[in-house]
């Protein structure tokens, strides 16, 4: 198109020189471009990690602004790694991760193989189906409350209808064996359409072809599902529980407006336990201590499992 | 339309150069708890108002987050508040971290006197280190846990006799926690006017302060105590009394054998609305609450009657009730102080109580008239004199969560015994006073 | 093989498959309508038993949302002049009066004043990173862009105690500049991270072309580069606006009075004696609804923004 140009620039200036010219330029814009970014991360990101770092290591109270602060080395590490109440609550957790993930990935990949069925107006459905999961965790937290009461609500009326149960018999957030299944089902709810989007994502990367030589093959469906699907889809499903892990591992608004991590402390998950600590017993430096230990958790779980899911990437 | 801009802008400066003996008029901020009794308060604030030219901006939290967002506020040197009406716990903290104004000097300048406020008030809502004369605070709003019933139903010949039936005595307001237990459990699933009811209201909730505020209301009357010896911290042996022991028990099975099913976390609201909604023979709860109970146009009036917390080994009521503080971090201090001069006049008081706030004010309380001038007035002078508190160290947050915590754990989701709830609270608040340098 | 493809499902499987996801799209719906529909009900429909469907539709609700109601006894009741409006009269056949607005519209503004304002910054920020990661050689370009990854590994409560003190050293608690740099710095992961992606499928020929012309890198950049981007853009900006509309835990610890947002607010709507959920689900309709609004809008792109641009589609 612009030949003429090209050859004038190009004769007009030596190359060495042209390459420097735009080489600088393009380093300072980079930079320029860059550093407000590096510089917003450093001041909320990174200057408070160290600082949280460097409060772990104290007895420092945020609202005892006037009491002398003290380096207590390792003490609330040790603390916190020997407390009974904060296992519970690991606990707690980890039957929460555990469901939580395995009733997302079973349904979540049945209705994503159900929708690549292309029926007639699976897009509007789909698009149906996904909104739960873009909605204020908080506020439908709140409302499933008024869903979850016995007798009046919706869910208790559901399930009475189906089972013949009493509706006002069964109490999901205040009774103490049924609560942490109360929270299992809204962050079902809630978040089953996120494993469904990324499972569709992978059934529809698979190629026709392959299916196509398994048919030639006379493969049975049932054989080219368990061959050809699902090892397919396992690099996407094997990513919607890494993000679906780290974020329920994070999980506060939602449960904390549900049950308050009641009754008692059996859906008092790890980031409710650490509010409490923090915010309303204000033990800073024990809270930060909790919190680095967290990160640490997180982030050595996910690295080990990104591992695990770039080698079945690679296969 | 120059010369009118002009002119009202001299108006103006006319105006206020016939104020300048009056300080410059602020906007104020009062904060305080969502409840009808902050109601009354603006009602009442219209007349500071209109006196001294500031205008009166309220912040009401409902009370599940009350707690949390005002300490919060404080810890995060906010200035929101200008006045603030804090839990009477949160006095240590408010005094020692500096969030609360000393009001000694201002209270001698003006010669606001704390004798004229009832001892119990003063001792509880104004005073750090608690007894001493350093007040932080005005007593504004005396409460105390008490108890509300159906007249209506006690009333009722069929109930009086299968009473009787059951118990060979008459059907009356409990005297005792004992009794309390015998009229719950002698309501709980009864059919009154052909609908089930329960036998009574009480506090569960886990989140702020409920189950404690509840079960203590038991757990006092019965003889917990927080130390052998006041001051000394020394816990064994009077948290895990095998009285206190004995309370914790008695109102788990309360809890168990007589509340509305689903009762699992439930504070103030839950038992106004277990009432109104006629589904318990009894409830407990603030006396703030009791004037709009009487004036409830569905269970109020002659349906309703009014007890004090009853007693067991000793008469005591579970203390509620704030004071009102300057808050440190506002830059209208001077106009704050000044609301707090007006409110003190005995004047207001008077009118502060008619308008359904419980005053502190010795002139109000004193008055001959004052027991019969509410149908809960008497109750409220007979549950003042026992009232017991919670700590009140600047640690209390942290306190209050470890009780919330081994309460719910024992009571509402079935956990241990309650001598080992008792025994793990020792440890906890022993944990806490360690760090605080006080054991 | 054109006429018929063997991986195509039978009418039959289409039909049950069909059949089985519309089942499961009414059940996973119902809770939001009954959000909608219990906004529309009156204070005693609302907690009916067994749960109306069909009601008489009442504003109550939605008057409750707005207002302030104080009870009045019947004798001043009668007393005050006759209703000057439709929502006077709601709250007077309640035996109340009003006695202000309530703070819900504050708290739906100051939703919308740091949602907006996070937004842009975070999108203005993250498109001249993102461009920069996608154009040039940074130096440790995988390290930092791993680094703005994992700040968002941390459980929001546990960045909050820093932010707190830091808040509170600059005076910056609970205001609205401190909301809006804070969710600008939660955003911008997100906002870099598919930005990137999205230039990256820009042809570098355009710009390349530019240059030539003699257009100055910036030129380039803001005349050729930004128009291509602009759907990235534009779909970048909703999720960041979803986040920081949706956001509850910093929203909580780190707001008060002034910058309080919605989602803190709305679950301590309380009635005049007991919760009033007509209210509360009208004050939840108002704000989920734009959400809903965006993401019918967004849905070609949504994968990629819940997955931070790792799948794309």
């Amino acid at each position: 198109m612009s030949d003429t140009s090209i050859d004038r620039v190009a004769k007009a200036t030596p190359p060495s020189v042209a390459a420097k010219i735009r080489g600088l330029s393009d380093r300072a814009i980079a930079w320029i471009f860059v550093l407000p970014t590096i510089f917003l991360l450093l001041a909320v990101n990174i200057f408070p990690l160290i600082w949280t770092i460097n409060l772990s290591f104290t007895n420092f109270r945020a609202n005892r602004p006037n009491r002398e602060v003290d380096y207590i080395g390792l003490r609330n590490y040790e603390r916190i790694l020997t407390d009974e109440d904060i296992w519970l609550t690991m606990q707690a957790t980890a039957h929460f991760l555990f469901w939580t993930i395995l009733l997302q990935v079973l349904i979540g990949f049945t209705l994503a193989w159900l929708i690549n069925r292309k029926f007639k107006g699976n897009d509007l459905w789909t698009t149906l189906i996904v909104l739960p999961m873009m909605l204020s965790p908080a506020v439908v937290g709140n409302f499933w409350t008024f869903l979850y009461q016995p007798q009046i609500g919706l869910f208790n009326y559901g399930i009475s209808f189906l089972t013949g149960i009493d509706p006002s018999s069964f109490q999901m957030i205040g009774d103490v064996k049924l609560a942490p299944w109360s929270i299992v089902i809204v962050d079902t709810w809630m978040w089953t359409p996120f494993v469904m989007l990324i499972c569709l994502a992978g059934l529809r990367s698979i190629p026709d072809y392959i299916y196509e030589a398994a048919e030639i093959d006379r493969a049975s469906q049932w054989r080219q599902f368990w061959t050809i699907t699902i090892p397919m889809v396992l690099p996407f499903l094997m990513l919607a529980v890494l993000f679906r892990g780290i974020e329920n591992f994070k999980m506060f608004d939602l449960v904390v407006q549900l049950t308050g991590g009641g009754p008692g402390s059996v859906t008092e998950l790890t980031s409710i336990n650490l509010k409490r600590e923090a915010f309303e017993k204000w033990r800073t430096g024990y809270a930060s201590a909790y919190a680095i230990i967290l990160f640490v958790t997180v982030f050595g779980l996910a690295s080990i499992y990104v591992k695990a899911l770039n080698k079945v990437k690679e296969r | 339309m120059k010369t009118a801009k002009l002119l009202a802008a001299t108006a103006f400066v006319a105006a206020s150069g016939l104020n300048v003996s009056q300080a410059q008029a602020e906007d104020l901020t009062l904060c305080w708890a969502a409840w009808d009794p902050a109601n009354a308060l603006v009602e009442l604030s219209k007349e500071f108002e209109a006196q001294s030219g500031h205008t009166m901006k309220f912040e009401f939290v409902p009370w599940p987050n009350f707690a949390d967002r005002m300490l919060n506020e404080l810890n995060s040197g906010g200035k929101l508040c200008d006045l603030l009406i804090g839990d009477s716990q949160w006095i240590g903290g408010g005094a020692e971290n500096g969030h609360y104004v000393k009001l000694n000097d201002f209270f001698d300048k003006e010669g606001i006197s704390m004798d004229d406020f009832a001892p119990a008030t003063v001792y509880a809502y104004s005073t750090w280190p608690k007894g001493t004369p350093n007040y932080y605070a005005l007593p504004a709003m005396g409460d105390a846990n008490g108890w509300f019933y159906r007249k209506d139903w006690f009333a009722k010949p069929e109930i009086q006799e299968a009473f009787k039936a059951e118990h060979g005595r008459d059907l009356t307001p409990p005297k005792t926690q004992m009794e309390l237990l015998q009229v719950a459990k002698f309501f709980q699933g009864r059919e009154i006017d052909g609908q089930k009811r329960y036998g009574a209201a009480i506090f569960t909730e886990r989140g702020s302060e409920g189950i404690t505020m509840g079960a203590t209301s038991a757990m006092y009357p019965f003889g917990f105590k927080y130390e052998m010896t006041p001051g000394k911290y020394d816990m064994e042996g009077a948290v895990n009394s095998p009285d206190a022991v004995a309370g914790l028990e008695f109102y788990k099975e309360l809890y168990k054998t007589s509340t509305p099913p689903g009762y699992t976390d439930s504070y103030m609201e839950q038992s106004l609305d277990a009432f109104k909604s006629g589904q318990v023979a009894m409830a407990m709860n603030w006396f703030a609450f009791f004037p709009g109970l009487y004036a409830d146009p569905d269970t109020g009036g002659d349906k309703i009657g009014f007890f004090v917390n009853p007693g067991q080994l000793k008469e005591a009521s579970t203390l509620g009730g704030q004071g009102i503080s300057v808050v440190a971090y506002s830059d209208k201090q001077d106009a704050a102080l000044e609301y707090i001069k007006w409110f003190a006049q005995p004047s207001v008081q008077k009118k502060w109580w008619d308008l359904g706030g419980y005053s502190c004010h010795v002139s109000v309380l004193n008055d001959p008239n004052f027991a019969d001038s509410a149908p809960f007035a008497a109750d409220f002078l007979l549950a003042m004199d026992g009232v017991m508190d919670f700590w009140q160290e600047p640690a209390y947050a942290e306190l209050l969560l470890a009780m919330q915590k081994r309460l719910h754990d024992y009571v509402v989701a079935d956990q241990g015994t309650a001598k080992e709830a008792l025994d793990k609270l020792i440890e906890d608040w022993t944990e806490t006073f360690e760090d605080e340098g006080k054991l | 093989m054109s006429s018929y493809s063997i991986t195509e499902p039978s009418p039959l499987q289409k039909w049950l498959a069909g059949t089985l996801v519309v089942f499961y799209a009414v059940i996973t719906l119902l809770p939001l309508v009954w959000i909608l529909t219990t906004g529309f009900k009156s204070p005693v429909d609302a907690i009916a038993y067994p749960p109306k469907i069909l009601f008489e539709p009442s504003l109550e609700g939605y008057v409750n949302l707005f207002t302030t109601r104080t009870r009045v006894s019947p004798e001043a009741l009668q007393a005050l002049p006759p209703p000057s409006s439709w929502y006077e009269e709601i709250v007077r056949n309640r035996d109340m009066v009003i006695a202000g607005p309530s703070r819900y519209g504050e708290r739906f503004l100051n939703s919308v004043i740091i949602g907006f304002g996070s937004t842009f910054l975070s999108v203005f920020l993250g498109t001249l990173a993102a461009y920069a990661f996608s154009r040039f050689k940074v130096p440790l370009k995988d390290d930092l862009l791993f680094f703005i990854l994992s700040t968002r590994m941390m459980p929001p409560i546990a960045v909050a105690i820093p932010i707190f003190l830091m808040f509170r050293t600059l005076g910056l608690s609970d205001t609205h500049l401190g909301m809006i740099l804070l969710y600008t710095a939660v955003n911008i992961s997100l906002a870099v991270w598919l930005l990137k992606g999205f230039m990256d499928e820009i042809p570098r020929e355009y710009e390349e072309a530019a240059l030539i012309d003699g257009y100055t890198r910036f030129q380039a950049f803001y005349k050729v580069v930004l128009p291509q981007a602009a759907t990235g853009i534009a779909s970048t900006a909703i999720f960041c606006l979803i986040f920081s509309w949706n956001e509850y835990a910093f929203a909580v610890l780190l707001t008060s009075g002034t910058a309080q947002t919605a989602p803190p607010f709305i679950p301590t709507i309380i009635g005049v004696g007991g919760q009033d959920w007509p209210a509360v689900a009208a004050g939840a309709t108002l704000f989920l609804v734009p959400v809903m609004v965006f993401t019918i809008l967004l849905r070609k792109h949504l994968l990629r923004g819940i997955t931070f641009g790792a799948v794309r589609k």
